[in-house]
C-alpha cells in the first residue's frame, strides 16, 4: 500500500499529509452521503411496509433510484427568500447545521484503528459538536421572520437543550464504566464477548441516550419543532430548494450518527457478539441499521407527544434516572463487585 | 499531541464547505423569478400581519438557564467519571457532596414549578 502511495507522494511534496488526510476525509463523506439518501427511501419503504403500502417504487427497480430523482429535483427548485429575512443568516444557518454534522465524523472508530483522528478527548469532541448544531436551528428560525419558523425553533431549541443533558449525563456512566475519553479505548473495552458489552451494566442509561437521541434529532415522536399539522414545518418553513436540502441532509446524518455512537458505546462497535467470530467494520454497520430501524420502527408507532409531555419527560423522568444510575454506579465500583461494571 | 487534530480541524473546514458549496450549485442551476406573493412570509394563506420577531414565553429562558447549569455539572462530571478507580473512596464522596448540593437546586426549582408547562 505504502509503495503504491510513493508517486503520489512525491507529485504532493510538502502538501502530502494534507492531501492524504482529504482523500480520507473524502472516504468517509461520500458513503455517508449516500447512506443519508438510501435511509430517505428505506425510512419510506419500512413505513409504507408497516402501514400495508408499498412504498416509493416508480424510479427505477424497486424505486431504487428514487433518492437521485429528489436530490435533482431539490437542486433545481429555486430557493426563495422571504423579504423580511436576514439574509446572510438565513444563508448561514443550513451551513451551520450540516457542518458539525459532518464534523463529528472525524472520531468514529469505524474498525480497530480505522479511524480518521484517534484522539484522547473523542467524547467530548462530539458532544461539542453535536451541541453546536442547535445553533443552525435557532439562527434558521430568527433568520426566516416567520411565525412558524419562529415558534419551531424555540421549542426545537428548548427541547435540544433539555435532552442533551440527559444524554450527557448517559454519556458519564459510559465513562465510568470505560473510564476512557477515547471512543476505539471505550470500544476496545467491552471486548470479550456480548456479555461484556456496556448495554448491560448501563440498561437504563441506554435507554436514555437512545430516546434522548431520538428528542436530539427531532424525530418522531418527540417532532414538535416540525409538527407538520400544527406549525407546518417548524423552523425550515421558509426554506426550499437545496437550502431545504442541506437541513435534511444534516438531520439524517445527525441521526446516523446517533445510531453509530449508540452502537459504539453500548454494543461494542466493530466487536462480534461470541469472541470466536472474527471482528470487522459489518459488525458496526449491523448494528447501526438495527438502531436505525429502531428509529423508523418508532416513527411508524407512536403518535407525537404534546410539547409540556416532552419537556416533563426530558427533566423530571430522564434526569433523576441518569442520576441515580451515576451514583449506583459510582457505589458500586467501591465494592468488590467493581468487575462487574467494567 | 496536538496534530492529531489537524484532521479533525481539516473536517470541519470541509463539513462548512459542503454546505457552502451545496448552495452555491444550487443557487447557481436554480431558476430565480421573485414575486412579492411568493416572498412574503408563509402564513397558511394569510397576508403576514405584523413582525414575526415577537415576544415569546420566559419559560425557554429559564429552560436556558437551568442548561446552563446543568451542561456545567456535566462538564465536572467528566473528568471525575474517567479517573474514578484511581481516586477510589475519596474521589467518590466528594463528587457525591457536589451532587448532593447540585439536586438540592434542582429539587427547587422542581418545587418552585420551573419545569411546569401546563
Amino acid at each position: 500500500m505504502d509503495e503504491l502511495l510513493l508517486p503520489a507522494q512525491r507529485l504532493f511534496g510538502a502538501a502530502w499529509p494534507t492531501v492524504w488526510t482529504l482523500a480520507k476525509i473524502i472516504a468517509i463523506t461520500v458513503p455517508l452521503i449516500l447512506c443519508v439518501a438510501y435511509l430517505t427511501l428505506v425510512e419510506r419503504k419500512v413505513i409504507g411496509w408497516m402501514q400495508v403500502r408499498i412504498g416509493p417504487n416508480r424510479v427505477g427497480p424497486l424505486g431504487l433510484l428514487q433518492p437521485f430523482a429528489d436530490v435533482f429535483k431539490l437542486i433545481f427548485k429555486e430557493i426563495v427568500v422571504p423579504t423580511g429575512a436576514s439574509r446572510t443568516l438565513f444563508f448561514v444557518a443550513p451551513v451551520l447545521s450540516i457542518g458539525p454534522a459532518l464534523a463529528a465524523w472525524a472520531v468514529i472508530p469505524f474498525d480497530d484503528g480505522l479511524v480518521l483522528a484517534n484522539v484522547n478527548a473523542g467524547l467530548l469532541y462530539i458532544l461539542a459538536m453535536t451541541s453546536v448544531g442547535v445553533y443552525g436551528v435557532i439562527l434558521a428560525g430568527w433568520a426566516s421572520n416567520s411565525k412558524y419558523a419562529f415558534l419551531g425553533c424555540l421549542r426545537s431549541a428548548a427541547q435540544i437543550v433539555s435532552y442533551e443533558i440527559a444524554m450527557g449525563f448517559a454519556l458519564v456512566g459510559v465513562l465510568m464504566a470505560a473510564s476512557s475519553l477515547n471512543i476505539s479505548d471505550i470500544v476496545r473495552n467491552q471486548s470479550g464477548g456480548l456479555s461484556h458489552w456496556y448495554i448491560w451494566p448501563l440498561f437504563p442509561l441506554f435507554v436514555v441516550y437512545l430516546v434522548s437521541g431520538i428528542a436530539e434529532t427531532n424525530r418522531h415522536p418527540f417532532d414538535v419543532a416540525e409538527g407538520e399539522s400544527e406549525i407546518v414545518a417548524g423552523f425550515h418553513v421558509e426554506y426550499s430548494g437545496v437550502a431545504f436540502a442541506v437541513f435534511f441532509l444534516a438531520e439524517y446524518m445527525n441521526m446516523i450518527l446517533i445510531s453509530a455512537l449508540a452502537s459504539i458505546m453500548f454494543l461494542g462497535g466493530w466487536l462480534s457478539p461470541w469472541p470466536t467470530i472474527p471482528d470487522g467494520l459489518p459488525w458496526l454497520l449491523l448494528k447501526m441499521c438495527a438502531v436505525l430501524f429502531i428509529f423508523l420502527w418508532i416513527r411508524a408507532t407512536f403518535p407525537r407527544y404534546r410539547y409540556d409531555q416532552i419537556m416533563r419527560l426530558g427533566w423530571k423522568v430522564f434526569i433523576p434516572i441518569t442520576l441515580v444510575w451515576i451514583v449506583f454506579l459510582g457505589a458500586m465500583m467501591q465494592t468488590r463487585w467493581a468487575y462487574l461494571f467494567h | 499531541m496536538l496534530q492529531l487534530y489537524f484532521p479533525v480541524l481539516l473536517f470541519i473546514l470541509v463539513g462548512i464547505g459542503l454546505g457552502l458549496i451545496m448552495l452555491a450549485l444550487g443557487s447557481l442551476v436554480s431558476p430565480n423569478r421573485p414575486d412579492p406573493e411568493k416572498l412574503s412570509p408563509y402564513e397558511c394563506g394569510f397576508e403576514a400581519f405584523e413582525d414575526a420577531r415577537m415576544k415569546f414565553d420566559v419559560r425557554y429562558y429559564l429552560i436556558a438557564i437551568l442548561f446552563i447549569l446543568f451542561d456545567l455539572e456535566i462538564a465536572f462530571l467528566f473528568p471525575w467519571a474517567v479517573v474514578l478507580p484511581e481516586i477510589g473512596i475519596f474521589g467518590f464522596w466528594s463528587m457525591m457532596i457536589f451532587l448532593a448540593i447540585l439536586i438540592v437546586g434542582f429539587i427547587y426549582e422542581w418545587k418552585k414549578g420551573a419545569l411546569e408547562w401546563e
